[in-house]
């Protein structure tokens, strides 16, 4: 009994420091890829960024719709319904924007890319890489990597624009808030620090989800049901990771 | 080859997207006052006590908004708080002699400036200054005032 639990731990904290080599590994082979590669980059900020718009924006506009009819109907109790713009702004930009883009970013494009690379390797094609002398790790995973990173925090504040739209659109025009009112409070309440927690949260994840991504695909046990594995293995991690690390950062930033 | 001009694209697309959302974040929900109503003349008052009034706060006639604060300065001369705001142009027969006071929508709502028109056959104009003001009511004031006449009457209360 302490035995086994003994050696799951020392698994996962190998786990754990294998996850850290991989990524010093990544980080290494960056500033090569954006010299020679950078082609290669831009392919992947378009999969894992413009091809996420879609649910992205769809996503923000009703959480900030939900944002606004949430936020009017509880501050009515006070009479403090102006405040709705505040209400939405504070939540969107410290907490829904960068967390919400996590969990979407993680199901949307994780998904893709350890599945992609989970399939390249189940066929063989990372290995048929190494046989031409291409290094794999700088040819395949550092691309994805770095277009994730990229395209995380801009999707984040996407997901932040669309949904104050939303809340606007909630507030104001449904419940006639009065839109100087919505603006001028949210205004006079956040300040710039406000704004860049919410880019930090967006770039920390953004780099802890291509890194869980890339890394689970690479990790796959290749055969199909490895492959299935490890796309499932993405979403949960990435959520709990996600999850986790917004807590540490809030607890630190507040 | 075409292939390649779309995904670039598209990823322009994005990114300029994303820079242009980070902008607006950055810009537009924190504070700065980039914001002008494009046909307005604007009008002075100076009071007393401002209490938390701040630029952009509604400007309101019979509850109905006509316009903007725009500024609120202190006058180190007169040691007087002095407001400028914008009125909207379409509302330019507000009689000269109409009070501005410094009201609050709601219990914690934010505060705005309230005009009760006058009866002068001259009207608010460009630059003009509004005589008639009455400051914000701040709570601790009339919190003091309260307890202080209600300190000698206790019946029972």
């Amino acid at each position: 009994m302490f035995r086994e639990m003994y050696q799951v731990f020392v698994e996962f904290v190998r786990t754990f420091g294998a996850l850290q080599l991989f990524f010093l590994q990544l980080l290494l082979n960056t500033p090569r890829i954006f010299v020679r590669r950078f082609g290669l980059v831009v392919q992947q900020v378009h999969n894992t960024g413009a091809l996420s718009l879609v649910i992205i924006m769809v996503c923000g506009f009703f959480v900030g719709g939900v944002l606004g009819l949430q936020g009017h109907s509880n501050l009515a109790r006070f009479n403090a319904e102006d405040s709705v713009g505040t209400f939405a702004a504070f939540s969107l930009l410290k907490e829904l924007g960068p967390v919400v883009t996590a969990l979407l970013f993680a199901g949307r494009a994780g998904t893709a890319l350890a599945s992609e690379i989970g399939l390249m390797k189940a066929t063989d094609q990372l290995a048929a890489m190494e046989m031409m002398a291409i290094n794999p790790v700088r040819r395949v995973l550092v691309p994805r990597f770095i277009g994730g990173v990229i395209a995380m925090p801009l999707l984040a504040a996407v997901f932040s624009m669309i949904g104050l739209f939303g809340a606007h659109v909630v507030a104001v025009s449904l419940f006639g808030v009065d839109a100087g009112a919505f603006w001028q409070q949210m205004q006079s309440t956040l300040d710039l620090s406000d704004v860049g927690e919410g880019i930090l949260k967006s770039v920390v994840f953004g780099i802890v989800a291509s890194l869980l991504a890339v890394w689970e695909g690479y990790n796959a046990v290749p055969t199909a049901e490895g492959v299935g594995r490890a796309t499932t293995r993405t979403v949960v991690i990435t959520a709990i990771a996600v999850l986790i690390l917004d807590f540490m950062i809030t607890a630190v930033m507040i | 080859m075409q292939q390649t001009r779309s995904v670039e694209l598209g990823t322009g697309l994005f990114v300029l997207l994303g820079m242009s959302a980070l902008f607006f974040l950055i810009t537009q929900t924190t504070g700065s006052d980039a914001f002008s109503t494009s046909d307005a003349y604007s009008v002075t008052a100076r009071f007393q006590n401002v209490g938390s009034l701040k630029p952009r706060a509604p400007v309101a006639m019979s509850g109905v908004t006509i316009g903007r604060v725009r500024n609120v300065t202190f006058d180190p001369v007169g040691l007087e708080a002095v407001v400028s705001f914008e009125i909207d142009s379409a509302y330019d027969q507000i009689p000269d002699d109409s009070d501005a006071s410094i009201l609050t929508a709601g219990l914690l709502g934010s505060q705005y400036i309230g005009l009760q028109a006058g009866g002068s056959e001259f009207y608010l104009e460009e630059g003009s200054e509004i005589q008639f003001t009455q400051s914000a009511v701040v709570l601790e004031n009339l919190i003091s005032k309260y307890l202080f006449n209600s300190g000698g009457n206790s019946d029972g209360n």
